[in-house]
């Protein structure tokens, strides 16, 4: 591994391997670095405004997909396993958990834990939790991230043995999926999904796509958190009334902001915008196993055509870095820096067109603004960069509902985007290794397969970063996306409201936590 | 009378043929759409096995049409159905949030109304003065902005700088009326704004298109005042074009009020629509559609009524 | 007419000069606009200057140059909207008033179950079924206007042919059409001429609320509507970009009625 430094997010091995209450302790009592802030005090509340879901949202986690259900989720509930602030894997519900192979997993969980209704935490309750999202006939949008487990059964009342089907290093990260929210079992075997967890707060009025009220949960078992009386989660999809509802003082706190007006919300007096870099990468998916785009000629002319650091200041306003078309982010552990950074040329881009056989060649790229914030902009971008060297990228704008169904994976050009993952593992799976469901650039190399399966299994940390720089170089020289940059989440805050100083990178709002660990000022 | 009472009974038998119309078109349309509930459900993370499960538990494995027809069904009974997604039923739904889009529309319809009649008709007597112009200026201004830009002007001013409304209107079950009425006051005078204009247009442009004919030219000739000349030769017979205008302002104000909606995040009947289409949730955007068409036929019929009550040529056609 | 002319109040005046140089402007825009539709010519947000005469927008391109090839944009979906709309309302309307009985009922129930459902739930689903190009942007919203057209010419329309001279038509045995061009059309022109003004600049406001859901014209276009949009949030940093194109579409409304409301003073024959 080349990183000269633990970045945010590089992960100690043993803390994965052997995860639990040592690591956990250190995190949870010890106070970061930097002291950022006064000692939380309790009281007060925090009304928070999320910008993405509807009406038909429910609390089943198996149908969780926006930020609505994603932040309920994690104030009501707790996963067995928590991306910390700091980017580190921390125990939650599952207080230590260890594995000799990589392969037999046993996470023993915390005594003493009680949902909302007064029932005791059980191992039957995390049996039931998970194997919602398994089976032949489940719905689960976490349906996948599940297929390497071959059985999940109980150890004794308080812990849970988890057998895969290989070995997978990186299986406790695979469980901070927010998906995984721990629920309590009926007694008929069912999971009671109504929204009664172990988490920080308890449920008083649920009105999708409206407000959702919370109370605090005073008999909540994790210390020094859960602070506020109660919370609200209220749901704002368009940016401009959600920036005039943080204005007016309407809401505390925002869970994106529009870039164009990001300069002029933070010269407001209470107002703090905040910047977390992450992994969140947009791409241009390229159907590389059809003409015109299995030519790796074609597909290095458009790599060499976008001006990556012109997209990060224009349509980011510098929020964010230039990525290099693979998406391991340089906040993610085993990013290899020693990869030179692909520069916008537009006459290499005209010789490697040439050399795929065109003097110049039109084509139509698909985006939907629904993707990210900016993402017609960037593609507008990206049509003015090419031109000079003969490609034509014609933007089709399509609307956002639909494009998952029929335009993402569909077009032989197209726009998507993907949220961060705590490691590499998680994000080539799904979307680069050749069989998987969403490899949306058709990318297939027999190499890169091989050591995607070699590395998940690998112990050996140096042996596996040279597998992940590997990979991550075969993706940026031929793979079928075009990953111009990693985006920052930004969001804004009132300033009566503060935090620990450092921020969850895996989702905006202290990673959908806010609830949980920030306090009133 | 009689037989604007056969008119109704009428055009309450079309107007249920048109909603059964209206719901056929809007199933067919929300099944022409791309992608079915179970895919915009599952988005990014949709994989074949998941989303045949997912179309097995939403009985969305059961044709189209018949589909449809157990709707029908369940709608002769005074059965809404309930959502598909959420399964939660339909009218608990739809219950307090078609409350909160006909108070809205109420309130909107209550300042624009009597403001655009009352300044077109001033319009109409001062017209080619400078009253008539500003009147128009000011209105067609208005008008030629879109709605969420005035919304968005209307919070900068006073919402952000004097802090008299709040920027958002969340109104809940629990809300008095003093404190409805000043959440809704905004999104109202947005609504106003937008619908102001057509409204007095139509009011000022129908009057003068009567002042030339020969029964007011000779009322004026018998020397009644330019006041009375309007408001009693000429009105009453303007009075069906102008109601015409208005029934369909006041059926904008409750089905077309999306943008208001979301702008305000005011959580009307609209923005449900507009969620359901997005997510294929076909029974909640037809009981929602069911609900506009209903209002639409309600205030045109009126509309005609009046119209007819007013015309004596109307009412007793040979 | 010249008598007319002769007498054409400030306003009309004033509304023909700003339909002329809209005109212009829309027809020699390459000509006029200093820098290309789409080109990025600079640095985003830059101020008003010597070099970019209204500054630069969010991407870099010139403020200037993308409104006025707005106009051309703009003008032609408006223009090519409002009349499909009016000449398909307007000839289902007369068709139906002239005609009445079943042909009316027919006609009407057709637009009443259109016009039930709102507007933008039908471009929405529409739309979203064909694509947003510019041919189906026009062609829907026409098909929508057409129905508000169709109603308000067949109230009209429905009052004349129960006048007297209409009658006498019949009973003078002419033909169907002959009543509805000669009798019907020119006494119903007037409230016709008011609406023409208004739904002219509903076109702006429908495109703008399409672009607000996500649908509208295809960027890198430039449409007044659309850019509305692309900009609104600034407004509420009291930051006055977003007033340029919305000024652009207020003038014409201006311009367009001013007009309309001179030739309704001409056609009512009234001397004052």
């Amino acid at each position: 591994m080349t990183t000269p430094l633990p970045k945010a997010g590089s992960v100690n091995r043993r803390g994965v391997l052997l995860g639990g209450a040592a690591v956990g302790a250190a995190v949870l009592t010890g106070m970061p670095n930097k002291l950022y802030a006064a000692t939380p005090q309790k009281g007060g509340l925090l009304r928070v405004a999320v910008a993405q879901g509807g009406s038909s949202d429910t609390l089943d986690p198996t149908t969780f997909s926006g930020s609505q259900q994603i932040f309920i989720g994690w104030t009501l509930r707790n996963n067995l396993t928590e991306i910390g602030s700091d980017g580190a894997l921390k125990p939650e519900l599952a207080e230590s958990w260890s594995s000799d192979d990589a392969q037999t997993w046993v996470f023993n969980l915390r005594k003493g834990v009680e949902f909302h209704n007064g029932k005791s935490l059980t191992a039957d309750d995390v049996i039931a939790s998970l194997n919602m999202h398994r089976g032949e006939d489940s719905k689960s949008g976490a349906k996948s991230l599940l297929a390497s487990v071959e059985s999940i059964v109980s150890e004794g009342e308080h812990a849970v043995k988890i057998t895969l089907t290989g070995k997978n290093a990186d299986f406790p990260f695979i469980l901070s999926d927010y998906h995984f929210n721990i629920c309590p079992e009926n007694p008929d075997g069912s999971v009671d999904v109504s929204g009664t967890g172990t988490g920080g707060y308890i449920l008083e009025e649920f009105n999708p796509g409206v407000r959702t009220r919370v109370r605090r949960n005073p008999n909540y078992w994790k210390a020094n958190s859960a602070h506020f009386d109660e919370g609200e989660i209220i749901l704002i999809n368009d940016p401009t009334a959600a920036t005039n509802a943080l204005v007016t003082g309407a809401v505390h706190a925002i869970e994106s902001s529009e870039y164009k007006t990001l300069a002029l919300l933070g010269r407001r007096p209470n107002i703090q915008v905040e910047s977390v870099p992450g992994g969140f990468h947009g791409t241009f998916a390229m159907n590389s196993a059809a003409a015109p785009f299995n030519n790796n000629d074609l597909r290095l002319a458009m790599k060499y055509a976008i001006d990556r650091q012109a997209i990060v200041d224009t349509v980011l306003k510098g929020h964010g870095v230039v990525a290099n078309d693979h998406p391991v982010s340089p906040s993610m552990p085993y990013h290899d820096a020693s990869i030179e950074q692909r520069a916008y040329d537009p006459d290499k881009a005209k010789f490697h067109l040439k050399k795929a056989g065109h003097d110049s060649l039109t084509m139509q790229l698909s985006v939907s603004d629904g993707l990210y914030a900016g993402a017609t902009d960037a593609v507008t971008l990206y049509r003015e960069h090419a031109g000079p060297s003969g490609l034509d990228i014609q933007v089709v704008r399509e609307p956002g509902d639909g494009y998952w169904s029929d335009v993402w994976m569909k077009k032989p050009l197209f726009s998507g985007s993907w949220g961060p993952r705590p490691v590499p593992d998680m994000i080539l799976t799904t979307a680069y290794a050749s069989s998987a469901d969403w490899n949306e650039g058709a990318f297939s190399n027999a190499r890169f397969d091989e050591l995607l399966l070699a590395a998940r299994g690998e112990l050996d940390e140096a042996k596996r970063g040279e597998m992940y720089g590997e990979m991550q170089r075969i993706l940026s020289d031929e793979g079928g996306s075009i990953i111009p940059f990693f985006r920052s989440y930004v969001y804004g805050r009132n300033t009566s409201i503060a935090h620990s100083g450092q921020l969850g990178s895996d989702w905006p709002l202290d990673g959908h936590r806010a609830m949980e660990r920030w306090w009133t000022a | 009378m009689h037989a604007v009472l056969k008119m109704v009974v009428q055009r309450v038998a079309l107007g249920v043929l048109t909603l059964l119309v209206v719901s056929a078109l809007v199933f067919i349309s929300v099944e022409f759409l791309p992608g079915d509930v179970a895919e915009q459900i599952l988005g990014q993370s949709a994989t074949p096995e998941t989303l045949a499960a997912l179309r097995d538990q939403l009985g969305l494995n059961t044709p189209p049409v018949e589909r449809y027809f157990d709707w029908l069904g369940g709608i002769l009974q005074g059965d809404f159905g309930q959502s598909v997604i959420s399964q939660r039923p339909i009218t608990e739904l739809l219950a307090q949030r078609l409350g909160n889009t006909l108070s809205l529309a109420l309130l909107a319809t209550l300042i624009s109304v009597p403001l655009a009649v009352g300044l077109g008709i001033l319009a109409a007597l001062k017209r080619n003065t400078w009253v008539d112009r500003t009147i128009n200026i000011g209105t067609l201004t208005a008008i030629s902005f879109p709605e969420y830009f005035v919304a968005y002007g209307l919070i900068l001013v006073f919402s952000v700088k004097l802090g008299w409304f709040p920027s958002i209107s969340i109104v809940s079950g629990t809300v008095t009326f003093a404190e409805r009425i000043h959440l809704t006051l905004l999104p109202s005078l947005t609504l106003t704004m937008i619908v102001t204009a057509h409204m007095m247009r139509m009011t000022r442009a129908s009057i003068i298109n009567l002042l030339a004919l020969p029964y007011v030219e000779m009322a004026r000739l018998k020397g009644a005042s330019q006041r009375r000349v309007v408001v009693v030769h000429a009105l009453p017979n303007a009075i069906a074009p102008i109601v015409n205008v208005i029934a369909l302002n006041i059926a904008y104000m409750i089905a077309g009020v999306v943008i208001v909606e979301v702008v305000f995040v005011y959580p009307g009947l609209g923005q449900l629509l507009v969620d359901s289409v997005a997510k294929r949730d076909v029974t909640v955007v037809q009981a929602a559609c069911l609900i506009f068409a209903s209002a639409f036929i309600i205030f045109n019929l009126v509309a005609d009524v009046i119209s007819i009550v007013s015309n004596p040529r109307l009412l007793h056609r040979k | 007419m010249t008598r007319h002319l002769r007498k054409m109040p400030l306003t009309a005046l004033f509304g023909f000069a700003v339909i002329f140089t809209y005109a212009c402007v829309a027809i020699f825009a390459p000509l006029i606009a200093p820098y290309p539709e789409t080109a990025i010519v600079g640095p985003e947000y830059m101020p008003w200057s010597d070099e970019f005469l209204l500054g630069t927008d969010s991407l870099g391109r010139d403020m200037l140059s993308r409104l006025i090839y707005a106009a051309r944009n703009t003008l032609g979906i408006a223009i090519a909207t409002t009349l499909i709309a009016f000449i398909l309302g307007c000839s289902a309307a007369l068709f139906a008033a002239t005609m009445q009985g079943w042909v009316d009922q027919v006609i009407s129930r057709i637009v009443d179950v259109m016009m039930s459902i709102p507007t933008l739930i039908t471009s929405l689903l529409l739309l979203t079924i064909f694509g947003t190009s510019v041919l189906n942007l026009i062609l829907i919203i026409a098909l929508l206007y057409s129905t508000v057209v169709f109603r308000i010419a067949r109230a009209v329309a429905m009052g004349i042919v129960v006048m007297d001279y209409v009658e006498a038509a019949r009973i003078r045995g002419e033909g169907m059409f002959w009543i509805m061009f000669r009798e019907v059309l020119p006494n119903a022109a007037t409230p016709l001429v008011a609406e023409f003004g208004l739904r002219f600049t509903f076109v702006f406001l429908t495109v703008s609320a399409l672009s607000f859901l996500g649908l509208g014209v295809q960027p890198p276009l430039a449409d007044w509507g659309a850019m509305v949009r692309e900009n609104a949030s600034l407004i509420t940093f009291g930051d006055l970009t977003p007033l340029l194109p919305a000024g652009a579409i207020a003038l014409l409304t201006l311009a367009v009625n001013f007009i309309v409301d001179w030739m309704l003073h001409v056609a009512s024959g009234l001397k004052e």
